[in-house]
């Protein structure tokens, strides 16, 4: 029904436009001779059954379709986008916090959180379809995601966090059942992000929860072997998953070295003073690998610039704490750092400090 | 576990598999560039006023061409892994419009009617569906097709120079469908859409060869009807 409608309306705008082009360049043209050419044209327009008007309308399906779905992704790429930076400021708090294992925790169960969500539902819009055709429109959220699982996984067990171990997260297994129903229900999920975005704004409590993750749903790999029950219900599995290509986690990777940068400055006026060194080895690690790469992406060789940068700020604190430290009593060393990393801290966080505080 | 080093010795080597596969998949794509400058050459030939009569022949001639593209297309679509032609199709969009454009000319000229999306397929050897392997993507075929108004529009200018007054009017009745055609799609802010854009210069062309003839009355009644 809709379909008719917007083809009438196309046609009309169509009829229109038409008229302005005439006018616009048949000017010059009059007379009885142009007035029956112009009649002709319209008639091929109004003429609905040429073979060229219906393949045309096919086309209008196929490219609404494909467009559709590529706003979609890019809507979730967004949220991502923005739970994982409020999962990495959640994690800037952990170095030189009291309450460590509760900040946690408290990033594990978001991450838990966002991936039976927003990468559940990118799954399923990538079911089925080549997910290089929709990389350009999910890759800032998933680097976004990878910089921030990183950062969590540094925290937990001082290590980098490959590829392998980030991917069975983002793979659900399904019931073949599910994949008809999700199929189809693809325009209330439109709306279902709508909502949840107004509500990410407001606040991230409990109840909120509820309503977006469809938990009872899926069944996260990862948790599998946990829930052997719920799949046993359904009939046939099938694993739908989000592909982490191997360049989009390298770009994460490298978004990661700067919330190291950050935190490694932040701590020593925490009064860490040991941390500058154990994140510069780190970084040194990392910068070391990507500049040995042959062949790297234009992005990463961008993002191998930064990468020196930060880790040249860390070094620098890690030389000045080296000098000064022998004259300066250790609390008065933390003013030393006038925090080049706390004046670069975007609007976003003031506006997720409210959220969290 | 993997270690620190592992992750990036799998990168680099992810990366050496990318750039060899990268460099394979362009030389295969200079062949078929090669390919689609022979035809366009051959095709040429129906804008020199001799040549007029002969357009089946031209024709024939071109569409023998297509062979080699399609061996070519054979093995382009060998190298490319299954469910990753989007991340490669960069290095073959350019030609493959190009192909589009010519197969849809050659098809107009013999039987004056739009190529489906079905026989661009059909010349290249390559599927319809994206399910199927290696296809001919929405965006290029539309993009060979707007490719191919202004190659008409050229034409029609051509066939009154070489004395083919009722060629012209034809020629802007079909690219005025197109054009309404083309007008029902919901076109991104892409580069389809701009080249969508340059479309209205071609139906203006047209409809001012046609205005030309209409005027000096060198059109008869039943060259309009046809």
């Amino acid at each position: 029904m809709a379909f008719n409608q917007r083809n009438a309306s196309n046609r009309q705008r169509f009829k229109k436009n038409r008229d302005d082009i005439d006018h616009n360049h048949g000017g010059r043209d009059s007379g009885e001779k142009r007035k029956r050419q112009k009649n002709e044209v319209k008639f091929t327009i109004a003429d609905d059954s040429s073979p060229i008007m219906k393949t045309f309308q096919l086309f209008q399906e196929e490219l609404d379709n494909r467009n559709d779905r590529y706003e979609r992704i890019v809507k979730l790429s967004r949220d991502i986008t923005i739970e994982s930076k409020r999962l990495i400021f959640l994690l800037q708090r952990v170095a030189g916090s009291d309450d460590r294992e509760t900040l946690l925790s408290e990033a594990a169960f978001k991450l838990k959180e966002l991936n039976a969500s927003k990468f559940f539902e990118l799954a399923q819009e990538l079911d089925g379809q080549d997910p290089f055709q929709f990389v350009r429109a999910f890759s800032p959220g998933l680097q976004e995601y990878i910089e921030g699982v990183t950062f969590y996984h540094y925290l937990t067990m001082e290590k980098l966090i490959g590829i392998d171990k980030i991917q069975p997260d983002l793979t659900f297994t399904i019931t073949v059942a599910q994949a008809l129903e999700s199929s189809s229900l693809n325009i209330q999920n439109t709306q279902i992000i709508d909502l949840t975005t107004k509500d990410q704004q407001k606040a991230l409590s409990e109840e909120n929860l509820a309503p977006k993750a469809p938990e009872e749903k899926f069944v996260s790999s990862s948790t599998k072997a946990s829930a052997p029950e719920e799949l046993a219900s359904g009939n046939e599995t099938r694993k739908i998953s989000v592909p982490i290509p191997p360049t989009e986690y390298m770009l994460g990777v490298a978004d990661f070295t700067g919330e190291l940068m950050r935190m490694a400055i932040n701590s020593v006026g925490a009064g860490d003073l040991e941390k500058p060194s154990v994140v510069a080895n780190m970084m040194r690690v990392i910068h070391d690998a990507f500049t040995t790469f042959a062949n790297p992406p234009r992005e990463l060789r961008q993002k191998t610039r930064v990468l020196r940068q930060s880790l040249q700020k860390v070094e620098t604190a890690c030389y000045t704490l080296k000098v000064r430290g022998s004259e300066i009593p250790n609390h008065m060393l933390a003013d030393v750092f006038t925090l080049p990393s706390a004046v670069a801290v975007d609007n976003f966080n003031e506006e997720s400090e409210e959220v969290y505080d | 576990m993997t270690s620190t080093a592992d992750i990036f010795n799998h990168f680099q080597d992810y990366l050496n598999a990318d750039h060899e596969l990268r460099e394979d998949i362009r030389s295969v794509v200079r062949d078929l560039e090669q390919t689609a400058r022979e035809i366009q050459t051959a095709l040429q030939a129906i804008h020199q006023p001799s040549q007029c009569a002969n357009f089946i022949v031209l024709c024939e001639n071109a569409k023998s061409m297509f062979g080699k593209a399609e061996e070519q297309y054979a093995l382009l679509a060998g190298k490319i892994p299954e469910n990753q032609y989007y991340r490669f199709n960069d290095h073959w969009k350019f030609v493959t419009q190009r192909f589009v454009y010519l197969s849809a000319l050659v098809v107009y000229l013999k039987e004056e009617r739009l190529i489906s999306r079905e026989e661009v397929t059909k010349f290249l050897g390559v599927q319809v569906k994206r399910e199927d392997g290696f296809h001919l993507d929405l965006d290029d075929y539309l993009m060979g097709i707007l490719n191919l108004t202004n190659e008409l529009s050229r034409l029609a200018m051509n066939a009154v120079t070489a004395g083919d007054y009722s060629r012209p009017l034809r020629i802007s009745q079909f690219i005025g469908e197109l054009d309404s055609g083309f007008r029902l799609l919901n076109l991104k802010n892409d580069a389809l859409r701009k080249r969508f854009d340059g479309l209205k210069y071609d139906v203006k062309k047209c409809e001012e060869v046609v205005y030309d003839l209409t005027i000096r009355g060198l059109v008869n009644k039943e060259g309009k009807v046809e």
